[in-house]
């Protein structure tokens, strides 16, 4: 009975799998095995493993994790005190929206706000602390990125907050906890899914981002994102270009087990 | 943070009073100098509508705009369906090997680069035969949306319990009674939550569309992407600035008559018990 | 479930709703007619009303539809699947386009105004004869400075941008055989040079340069220098113009060890379906009051020497974006060097990138 309700939910989505994410790996895989001039080889495979190409990766999954990390630190407040307000459905919202603009536009006018005689300068000179180089910082980019992720950090997280049972937080506090052991022992623990799921959300698109590593560092920042848009693009090497994707799905494959794709949930119940 | 839930108020209203001025700020930048006379994003010389009225005398750039709004609501609605039932899917999946095998599949196109996914999603529609134009963007928009829509959905999955399933079950429920009052209402704040980031997704992409896009149709990103060579013109803020107010209306509107229509038929609502439940 | 449902319901009927509205307004406006040509192009780079008024006069439906790079319109063409009858690309693309067999070869005899473009800019390495391709626009590359912030340097020389007084004042445009060609310039040698040794001294002298660098950057090289964010930018001259209209105090000089002369070029691809319409077309946007109302409009130099006089002397008579014989006959246009060797280049340059990085 269970495996025949699975069948039927499975279908548009094994639909989905196989003609939108299985067609175009076997595609990626196949062009990863031809050089420039369209000859079978595996030196894209070698060439990825140089100095270059390792930095690259290294660097990518640093930037990936900080930007992570501070998605994290700024949603998990955020969501937990939007479940405090009144009206939270609707502050979600509004937090939500101003991802819906443009992104181009967006980094246009953070280009203008961390400009020498932007907003923000105007404001550090204001207050005492002089005008700063801002933008093509390793720090505008992070803020950017960070920008642009914290919605998909905050909603999960806010979802696993909101449903959280009130009468356990209450009931650790009567038995004498901290608050901040309440957090760690009860709270946090309870909200991991989301938590989890924001993260993924964040650090997976993270790892190839690359449309702000020139706009807003100034291609002070590179990644394995930019290189791949470099070769698909401008030097039309398909082959190298599609090495790269390889790399990034395996390595997005071992994140996923590393942070345990979704087993927690189960074990919870039993 | 502790501190706060001891004594919410001013903590909580100025942390949240600053993230919301960081959100909002670039958005108030480019409203800001939608009105300058002086034609560029650099030194405000004087008030002007002058950039609204080329707005909408520009019927190209409106009927881009509305193209682009029917992707992104139909792209969403559609992959937050797909979704939803692909999320359910996995995790009625028992083998743990083939659960992280789907899941891993599931994030191939968000780890992916948007110039690989519009390249090989082109090469699959010239195969496919399929005519490049709204179908072909709105097929793609879909396909790219599925994942997200799932991270969304499925954390609210796994925190509930098969036990309220089984239950279900065994009181005689069918299949169709048990996805629709037990297991959708359940997750619907994840659904939202997919549909909300799908419209985002779609609203955000330009290179995807791109490759797969012909037959004259376009979408907002990819004639502002085109537009960047020749310099962006205070016009497209104007329309961002446009857009951004209507949604504004429309979501605050939106939620009063929700929240009227939820105070009088609080009694239909069937999420809120299964809830209780699932949290012991 | 049935809250679900509403929201569902609302946002299908409102899809639905703006598809009607939209295709309402593209009856209205005599967007779909039986004769159409579709025109591929640059966003904002035709001035809308003369395809108004191309329209009006021959009864054909222009489709408009655009790319944001000369790499991205080369893949989506060679992918397939598309019928644009009217293409407009920059020279090194052309060259590519050539050898994949992508274009058309045009009638000549269909494009009569083709004698009014000025000689200079016919014939050129990309395509001898113009037989697949049609001057649209041209222009070089140079350095732009604010006066004001460098302090009455002269930047004649591509050797200036290496003075030390430049620390982190430079911005770059992020595309590698322009930025390898200022090495290549700045050393004598030519912008095409396949000599790796050449190659690799004019890395090692750009390496050189990574101190006074401020950031490699894309289209929003304009925004940036217009808002003085930076001293020196090297950049090509169309954008150039548009960031002198927005910010008067900058100046525009080409080098003189010699620079690049660049053109966006209109062609026919080999999947167009009107053939036909596309001359016609190109003839009509040849005619020179036609041409000069579009130059006015886009704000890039025409090579359409008949039109100059439809336009204002303030325009034609600066020599930093018209420039006469005795210049441009220094500078080069960008020659196909095949894939290998732009492998080579860019592989170069993003070593230049990731050198910036560790300085």
């Amino acid at each position: 009975m269970q495996y025949r309700t699975r069948n039927i939910y499975l279908i548009p989505y094994a639909a989905w799998i196989v003609l939108f994410v299985i067609a175009p790996i076997v595609l990626i895989a196949y062009y990863s095995m031809f050089d420039i001039d369209g000859a079978l080889t595996l030196g894209n495979y070698r060439r990825f493993f140089t100095p270059v190409y390792m930095g690259m990766a290294v660097r990518s999954f640093w930037y990936a994790f900080l930007v992570t990390m501070f998605s994290l630190l700024v949603a998990y407040p955020t969501a937990y005190l939007l479940t405090k307000t009144k009206h939270k459905q609707l502050w979600l919202l509004l937090m939500i929206m101003p991802s819906w603009m443009n992104l181009l536009l967006k980094a246009y006018a953070f280009i203008g706000m961390f400009g020498t005689y932007g907003p923000v300068n105007a404001l550090l000179s204001a207050v005492g602390i002089g005008t700063k180089q801002i933008l093509f910082t390793e720090f505008s980019f992070i803020f950017v990125a960070v920008y642009i992720f914290v919605p998909f950090m905050i909603l999960p997280i806010f979802n696993a907050l909101d449903e959280l049972n009130p009468s356990l937080v209450a009931a650790a506090r009567d038995l004498g906890a901290s608050g901040w052991h309440t957090f760690r022992r009860v709270v946090f623990p309870l909200t991991i899914n989301g938590v989890k799921s924001g993260c993924r959300a964040v650090f997976i698109p993270a790892l190839s981002l690359f449309m702000i590593t020139r706009l807003i560092a100034g291609n002070r920042v590179i990644t394995l994102g930019t290189a791949i848009e470099q070769h698909f693009l401008v030097t039309q090497d398909w082959g190298m270009g599609s090495t790269i994707a390889v790399f990034l799905i395996i390595a997005m494959g071992l994140t996923m087990v590393l942070t345990g794709s979704g087993e927690e949930g189960r074990q919870h119940v039993k | 943070m502790s501190n706060n839930s001891k004594k919410p108020g001013a903590a909580i209203a100025i942390y949240l009073v600053v993230v919301f001025v960081i959100l909002y700020a670039p958005i108030l930048y480019l409203a800001y100098y939608s009105f300058n006379s002086g034609g560029s994003m650099h030194s405000f010389e004087g008030f002007t509508l002058e950039w609204y009225g080329e707005v909408f005398q520009d019927t190209r750039l409106v009927i881009i705009l509305l193209n682009t709004l029917a992707i992104a609501l139909f792209s969403a609605a559609i992959s937050t369906m797909i979704g939803a039932l692909g999320a359910i899917a996995i995790t009625h999946v028992k083998s743990k090997q083939f659960r992280s095998a789907l899941l891993t599949l599931n994030n191939v196109l968000i780890v992916s680069p948007d110039v690989i996914i519009g390249a090989s999603f082109l090469i699959l529609f010239a195969a496919m035969g399929l005519k490049l134009g709204f179908t072909s963007v709105l097929v793609s928009h879909i396909a790219f949306s599925v994942p997200i829509v799932v991270l969304m959905v499925l954390p609210k999955l796994q925190e509930m319990s098969p036990t309220l399933i089984y239950a279900a079950r065994d009181l005689g429920a069918t299949r169709w009674d048990v996805l629709s009052r037990v297991i959708v209402p359940y997750i619907s704040p994840g659904i939202f939550a997919g549909f909300f980031m799908a419209l985002t997704y779609s609203l955000d992409d330009f290179a995807v569309t791109f490759f797969v896009t012909g037959d004259g149709f376009s979408t907002l990103s990819v004639e502002i992407y085109s537009r960047a060579r020749q310099g962006i013109s205070l016009t497209i803020n104007a329309l961002s600035t446009l857009i951004f107010l209507v949604t504004l209306v429309l979501a605050v509107g939106y939620y009063a008559i929700n929240t009227r229509t939820i105070v009088l038929g609080r009694s239909a609502r069937t999420g809120r018990p299964a809830r209780v439940e699932a949290g012991e | 479930m049935k809250k679900v449902m509403q929201v569902f319901i609302t946002v299908f009927l409102a899809a639905f709703a703006l598809v009607g509205v939209t295709s309402y307004l593209n009856s209205s406006n005599g967007y779909s007619g039986a004769d159409t040509l579709t025109v591929y192009n640059w966003g904002d780079y035709i001035d809308p009303d003369l395809i108004d008024k191309f329209q009006r006069e021959t009864g054909i439906k222009v489709v408009y539809e655009t790319f944001d790079s000369n790499e991205a319109m080369l893949t989506k063409i060679a992918r397939g699947g598309t019928a644009f009858d009217i293409v407009i690309p920059s020279d090194y693309a052309i060259n590519k386009m050539k050898a994949e067999g992508m274009l058309i070869r045009l009638d000549h005899s269909k494009i009569p105004n083709l004698k009014h473009i000025d000689p200079r800019f016919l014939d050129l390495s990309f395509d001898e004869g113009n037989k697949y391709s049609i001057p649209y626009f041209w222009g070089t590359m140079g350095i732009i400075y604010n006066p004001e912030l460098t302090q009455g340097k002269e930047f004649s020389s591509w050797e200036a941008l290496w003075d030390t007084d430049l620390r982190s004042e430079i911005l770059l445009v992020d595309s590698a055989r322009e930025v390898i060609g200022v090495g290549l310039n700045s050393l004598g040698y030519s912008l095409n040079d396949t000599d790796t040794d050449h190659l690799q001294e004019a890395y090692r002298k750009l390496c050189e340069l990574t101190p006074n660098v401020k950031a490699i950057v894309g289209d929003e090289i304009k925004m940036l220098l217009a808002n003085e964010e930076a001293a020196v930018g090297v950049v090509w001259s169309g954008d150039a113009a548009i960031i002198m209209d927005e910010n008067d105090k900058l100046d525009y000089v080409i080098p003189s060890e010699g620079s690049m002369v660049w053109l966006d070029n209109i062609v026919i691809p080999r999947t167009a379906r009107n053939i036909e319409g596309a001359h016609l077309f190109i003839n009509f946007i040849l005619d020179p009051e036609n041409s000069a109302q579009n130059t006015e409009y886009v704000g890039y130099a025409t090579p359409n020497a008949a039109a100059l006089e439809y336009l204002p002397e303030e325009i034609t008579g600066d020599e930093r974006f018209y420039p006469g014989p005795d210049v441009t006959d220094n500078l080069e246009v960008l020659a196909n060097l095949g894939k290998r060797m732009l492998g080579y280049y860019n592989e170069l340059f993003l070593e230049f990138k990731m050198h910036r990085k560790r300085a």
